[in-house]
């Protein structure tokens, strides 16, 4: 009787707490230097976002995954800033320079989706369908494993690429968020 | 213990805790360096201390099996976790480098 009265309650708050959660909209945006050190950074930018959500272990990996693949893109191929290794093991001199540009990261949560878009004002590519074939890398000099854009179409639900030579690229990746079972556990 | 590690004729990597693509030149040079220098016949990468790692991994990991496998040698992995092997599964890198149970 009480315990069923209790039942009841803890259900209408969890219907309660998950329905705001589905009507709510949250966005942000960062912009940052296009150096490598900034790939972990962006990583958990996006992770500190979503974490609200309670995602499972395996959901943030795969987003950490998607948007590290994205923004080191941006860039070593938008920016050609590389503090890579070329085989022949030479000290590449010509890596030190380091070209001025932007990553441009925006994320917006709506309805249990994670919107995330990666832009830059690089070189962009000629020929998108290529350069998202797996395997195909045109640095392999750096030891590219060429696998970038098929784990981002691994791991997110949706991936469109726009670019424009000479103007530059945006990545854009949608996932939804199984939000975790924190309003289950109740005390 | 340290990064890199000559134990009997095997170069063992120890990977960091994030493995990107910032961090994939100190690795590579290191790992390379020691190749050339010591009489070193399989590698093994230790991803015991790993809690992210992107396709940069991948391309440390085959770049290392391209210089050695001209030589007959081996690579391995251990201590990879869940996700980890999941990237080396979808790369197909998990048909040329064994990897080994913790």
């Amino acid at each position: 009787m009480v315990a069923e009265r209790e039942n009841v309650q803890v259900t209408e708050e969890k219907e309660y707490l998950q329905q705001n959660l589905r009507d709510s909209r949250n966005e942000m945006e960062i912009v940052f230097d296009a150096v490598s050190c900034n790939e972990s950074f962006a990583r958990v930018a996006v992770a500190a976002f979503i974490t609200h959500l309670n995602p499972t272990l395996e959901e943030l990996a795969d987003i950490k995954t998607a948007v590290s693949e994205a923004v080191t893109n941006a860039i070593i191929h938008g920016y050609e800033n590389l503090a890579g290794y070329t085989r022949h093991g030479e000290m590449r001199p010509a890596y030190s320079v380091i070209h001025p540009g932007k990553v441009r990261l925006h994320c917006i949560l709506e309805e249990d989706t994670l919107s995330i878009e990666v832009s830059d004002q690089g070189r962009g590519m000629e020929d998108v369908a290529r350069a998202m074939e797996p395997l195909f890398t045109t640095k392999p000099e750096l030891e590219r494993s060429g696998m970038g854009f098929a784990f981002m179409e691994a791991f997110m639900d949706d991936l469109e690429v726009e670019s424009i030579p000479g103007k530059g690229t945006k990545v854009h990746m949608w996932k939804k968020m199984r939000c975790g079972d924190w309003i289950g556990k109740e005390d | 213990m340290e990064d890199f590690q000559i134990i009997d004729n095997c170069l063992m990597v120890r990977m960091p805790e994030e493995v990107d693509h910032h961090r994939a030149a100190y690795i590579c040079e290191g790992a390379d360096r020691l190749l050339v220098r010591e009489n070193v016949e399989n590698v093994v990468f230790d991803f015991e201390d790993t809690r992210f790692m992107d396709s940069s991994g991948i391309g440390i990991v085959m770049g290392r099996y391209r210089k050695i496998s001209c030589f007959g040698g081996h690579v391995y992995a251990i201590h990879a976790d869940r996700q980890i092997q999941r990237l080396f599964r979808m790369s197909g890198l998990h048909r040329v480098v064994e990897i080994l149970p913790g």
